[in-house]
Formats: C-alpha cells, structure tokens, sequence
C-alpha cells in the first residue's frame, strides 16, 4: 500500500478502506484480519479457503464456507476476513500497476498526454 | 448468500429501505447493493466512496467505457454476476447491446477506439497475472491515452477485483436480464454513493 501515493484522490480514499478494514474494529483480530490480507500464516481450514478466495473465488463451494464455519469461526470473522481477502489479492494488482505507471512517467513518458 | 448474516443480518432501517425498494421497483434488491449494508462501518462505506470516485467522478473515460472496463475485468474473473450488472449498465450507457458483447468477446477485434482497446489489453494482463511492466503501460501511452486516464483504470480495475471476489465467494444471487436492466437504469442514474 506504500506505493499508492496521496498525489491523486484516490490515494486518501484506498487508505481509508485498507485502514478501516486492517485496523479498525471488527470480531477477529488485526493479526487475523492482516494475514488473511497478506493470504500467509494462516492455520487450517482457512488457509486454503483464504486462497481460493484470493486467486480463484469463482471456485469457492458451499462446502468450504461450512468447513470454516465448523472450525469454529463465527460469520463475522469470516465476513471480516473474506473482505480483508478480496482487497489484499487486488491491492497487490493494483500496487503492481500503479508502480509500473510511475517507471513508464519516470523513463520517457513524458508525451504522456 | 453463502452466510446467513448477510440475508437475514440487516438493522431495522435496512430491512425497510429493502422492502420499499422491492415494492417500488418491482425487484428485490440486487445482492451487490444489499452486501453493503452489512456493517457498512467496516466495509460498505469506505468501498462505496472508492468506487464511486472510479466509476462516476472526473475521468477522461465516459461512464459507459468505465463500465464496460468493470464488465471485461469481471469476465476475466469469470464472476458471472457482475459481468451481467455491469454489461447491462456499460450496454445502456452507450444505448449498444452489440459493443458491449464484442468487447466480452475479443477486445482485440471488437469497434472500440485504439485507446479504450489498448486500457482493456492492460487491464486484462493485470488481472490475469497479477502484475503489469512499465513497457506494457508505455504501450498504453504511445497510443494516446493520458497517465490520469491509466490511474482512472486502474482504480475501476481495482474495485471490480475486489467486488468479482466478494461476488462469488458470497454468492451473489444471479436475477434475470429484466432485473439487471432495472438495475443498470438506477446505476446511471443514482452512482455507488447511494
């Protein structure tokens, strides 16, 4: 998140939800919340379920939400975390081509219109 | 949806906003607009207001290119109901069902402005593999589109990644095209903000 500087509004706005949802209150703790973000460290069931939430949620099978929920996880944590899940998969795309527009300006974009 | 919190969890002032909006429109609220509702403190607000800066505030997209942005990163997601929400949306907006579906198909041939083509091509390499090189984004520039109009992409092609994800992993119930037209009108009309 380091990369997506406050020079646009958008900046300010991606803080506020990565805070809100990383820091801020919720039923699971921020260690939780961070590593279902980071989709790493985490135990069994949720790790594999955190990763297909990540990379293949289209995949994701009624089955699996229930396996998390017998292990003991309330619906609010696994709301919290599916959420945390969803924005840390696409923050790093987004991170990932925010950087790539700063090098393209930095080594002779600058015809950019 | 996949937990019971997010059908039958609503306060009072939601379940009533709910109800009216069924008798108004004649169509239950879309699962998308319901999901914020749920302890909109934690996730609701703060990606309404990203997501109305991306797809509604100043940009040189028109709304019908940023919704159609959203519906091919959706499709790239395969997540079937915000590819239909945003397809019906991007299709009014342009007042061209046929655009919209050639798009879908192959941005690569479909009759869109070198521009729009170039931003979908970058959109969809990042959303396949994570990542993007600054060579693929001076591609994007050389053929004339702004570093405001890259970061404008950017952000939709955040917010549909996010919301492709909760989409599915919540399963979001998928209503017919009728509903989904009811669905895009309010969108054009009223934004994410509301």
């Amino acid at each position: 998140m380091d990369t997506v500087k406050d020079t646009s509004d958008y900046g300010a706005l991606f803080q506020n939800l990565i805070n809100r949802i990383l820091k801020g209150d919720g039923y699971s703790t921020a260690g939780l919340r961070q590593a279902a973000f980071n989709n790493s460290d985490l135990p069994e069931p949720l790790h594999a379920f955190i990763t297909k939430v990540a990379n293949a949620a289209f995949k994701v099978t009624d089955g699996e939400v229930e396996a998390v929920k017998q292990s003991g996880v309330s619906e609010d944590e696994i709301f919290e975390l599916i959420v945390c899940a969803a924005v840390g998969a696409a923050s790093r795309q987004y991170e990932n081509g925010l950087a790539a527009l700063a090098e393209a300006m930095q080594e002779g974009g600058q015809h950019a219109s | 949806m996949r937990l019971e919190i997010l059908n039958n969890g609503y306060k009072l002032g939601a379940r009533l906003l709910f109800s009216i909006i069924k008798i108004v429109s004649g169509y239950p609220l879309p699962d998308a607009a319901r999901l914020v509702f749920y302890r909109p403190d934690f996730y609701g607000t703060p990606a309404k207001a990203f997501t109305q800066r991306a797809m509604r505030g100043p940009s040189g997209w028109s709304v019908a290119e940023r919704e159609l942005m959203a519906a091919y990163v959706s499709k790239l997601n395969q997540c079937t109901f915000c590819v239909k929400a945003h397809s019906a949306v991007s299709a009014a907006a342009y007042g061209d069902n046929t655009k919209v579906e050639s798009v879908l198909t192959d941005p690569g041939e479909a009759a869109i402005t070198l521009p729009l083509r170039a931003t979908l091509l970058m959109l969809g390499k990042l959303t396949r593999q994570g990542t993007v090189s600054a060579d693929d984004v001076r591609k994007v520039i050389a053929v004339g589109v702004s570093t405001s109009q890259i970061e404008d992409a950017l952000a939709v092609c955040f917010a549909f990644n996010v919301t492709n994800r909760l989409a599915d992993t919540f399963d979001f119930f998928v209503p017919s095209d009728d509903a989904f037209k009811a669905g895009a009108k309010y969108l054009l009309k009223r934004g994410y903000s509301g």
